[in-house]
């Protein structure tokens, strides 16, 4: 088991440019959108963090920009950590899929997409999840329901 | 895999059969649709497609108090209701640093225990159901019974009990809760063993599910296989061993893990979870501290600004929490790590190349409940 010091070690040895927000819960991780296929496998593979099990991955919308965030474990040594990409093109959001690291990134990013609009590259299946091709992306902030109006 | 299935569908063979399993079917126990290729009896692939009960909870949650999203998980994974409440209040509690009292995590504890073993009755009664075993649906379901009245006595609701709230519990436990609670644990280990005499030991059950649905372990970790799904694959993922919450710290119970990881390996270890919940409610019933049964809480809840994450066990696997709060009243954004949502797309690997006859083996033996997937 690794501690943040070590973990942010091994990090920056494969993703110089990521960085390491303080007074977070867990342990979190912020790298460029184009270093996290690179980070992913990286961190899967090396022996010494092992994270071979994907929690769950989801996104933020901060308005200003969208966030990708992926809760990873390891049921070698069960240390968690939080990797983000932060997209700032709204419009048009893009991020390299991890679906080759972990199979059930497959999915989650398709909930992803379903619900943010965010689009992953190199997946194998990026189709909607729950909703119509024709529905928005409910989950973003702007989002407004014509028919069902649940705002207070 | 997942590119083997599109070049699969490209090359679709003119022999090859689509049928829709679902969404209307008796054994998904809910509105799932499995679309299966079959190449005679032979599945060739299989794609779940769900949405059909998407009520967007995660949307929901970010207009409601955290009291009243407490309410919104119960309808989630309806049969791990008072786990799902917990998960929620446990976040707000972090996040808060609110102690809560020993008295409201040995009940909560207690709580959770009694709903995974109803839980696990319900899959077993539905499971022998699922295959034939007509009877197997009123043995499980005489012995639920005995749980629900004991919630009925103390929160005055059978299935969605919302008992929880952030800091504590809505109100005090039944004075008949313990006994009652201990009355049911002597009546149901004497039961248990009718379980095993009625399906596990028959010769045309165990046919039908040894050596069918094979999941390895690494396929448990890539696909994020949690709960006694994953622990019929030799899989430790018990949340209550890996971080303990509640009272989970105070009590000796087994993991149980079956190296076997076929459906019948599934079967052994929510046959194994009964009894290590009965030992673990025995271990708490009679030591419930006294005191209060919540801690002082505001009327308005506000988490301050940041991000909180939680996992819990529930009967089906991992639930994680995981909020963004900007430091109002209502979560900026809500996520839930619902364990079906993994569990369920693993089918395709576990059915492909089987039968279909075997295919309501398999995914009665995920245990999967659809609205937890759908949210």
């Amino acid at each position: 088991m690794l501690n943040k010091q070590e973990l942010s070690e091994i990090i920056l040895k494969m993703v110089p440019e990521a960085t390491f927000p303080e007074g977070t819960q867990l342990t979190e991780v912020i790298v460029p959108a184009e270093n996290i296929l690179a980070l992913a496998e990286g961190l899967k593979n090396n022996k010494e963090t092992a994270f071979d099990y994907m929690i769950s991955l989801t996104a933020v919308d901060f308005t200003t920009n969208m966030t990708v965030v992926y809760h990873l474990d390891s049921t070698q040594f069960r240390h968690m950590i939080v990797l983000k990409v932060v997209l700032n093109d709204r419009e048009n959001p893009l991020v390299d899929s991890v679906s080759s690291v972990w199979a059930t990134a497959e999915f989650h990013e398709r909930e992803v997409f379903d619900l943010f609009g965010i689009r992953f590259n190199n997946h194998p299946n990026l189709k909607r999840l729950f909703l119509e091709d024709d529905y928005g992306f409910p989950l973003r902030k702007d989002f407004r329901d014509e028919i069902n109006i649940i705002e207070r | 895999m997942s590119e083997e299935i599109i070049k699969d569908v490209i090359v679709r063979e003119s022999e090859d059969y689509i049928i829709n399993m679902g969404p209307q079917h008796p054994s998904t126990h809910g509105v799932l649709r499995f679309e299966v290729c079959l190449k005679g009896e032979t599945v060739k692939y299989l794609i779940p497609h769900i949405g059909y009960i998407h009520r967007g909870i995660e949307k929901m949650c970010e207009a409601d108090t955290y009291q009243q999203i407490i309410h919104l998980t119960d309808r989630m994974d309806y049969l791990s209701a008072h786990i799902n409440n917990e998960a929620v209040c446990m976040v707000v509690e972090e996040a808060m640093q609110v102690e809560v009292p020993e008295r409201v995590k040995y009940i909560r504890t207690i709580l959770d225990e009694l709903n995974r073993i109803a839980s696990h009755q319900l899959w077993w009664c539905a499971f022998g159901m699922d295959l034939g075993a007509l009877t197997a649906f009123f043995y499980g379901l005489r012995d639920r019974e005995h749980i629900l009245d004991i919630f009925e006595e103390s929160f005055g609701s059978r299935l969605l009990h919302s008992f929880n709230t952030p800091g504590g519990l809505m109100h005090d436990v039944h004075p008949n809760f313990q006994k009652r609670t201990k009355e049911f644990i002597t009546y149901f280990r004497k039961k248990l063993p009718e379980y095993d005499q009625l399906l596990t030991g028959n010769i045309i059950f165990q046919e039908r599910v040894k050596g069918v649905g094979y999941m390895s372990r690494e396929k448990a970790i890539a696909y994020g296989v949690t709960g006694p799904s994953g622990r019929g694959s030799n899989l430790a993922c018990d949340i209550r061993k890996i971080a303990p919450y509640g009272a989970y710290d105070k009590v000796q119970f087994d993991e149980i893990l079956m190296t076997e990881g076929d459906t019948f390996a599934r079967y052994q270890v929510r046959m194994g979870e009964m009894l290590e919940s009965m030992k673990i409610i025995e271990q708490l019933v009679d030591n419930i501290p006294e005191g209060d049964f919540t801690a002082k809480m505001k009327p308005i809840i506000k988490l301050p600004a940041g991000e909180y994450f939680k996992r819990v066990e529930t009967a089906r696997g991992e639930l994680a929490v995981y909020v963004v709060s900007d430091g109002n009243k209502t979560p900026y954004r809500m996520k839930f790590r619902s364990p079906n949502f993994s569990n369920l797309f693993v089918m395709n690997e576990l059915a492909a190349g089987g039968k279909i006859a075997d295919l309501v083996a398999i995914s009665g033996s995920l245990d999967l409940v659809i609205p937890d997937i759908d949210r």
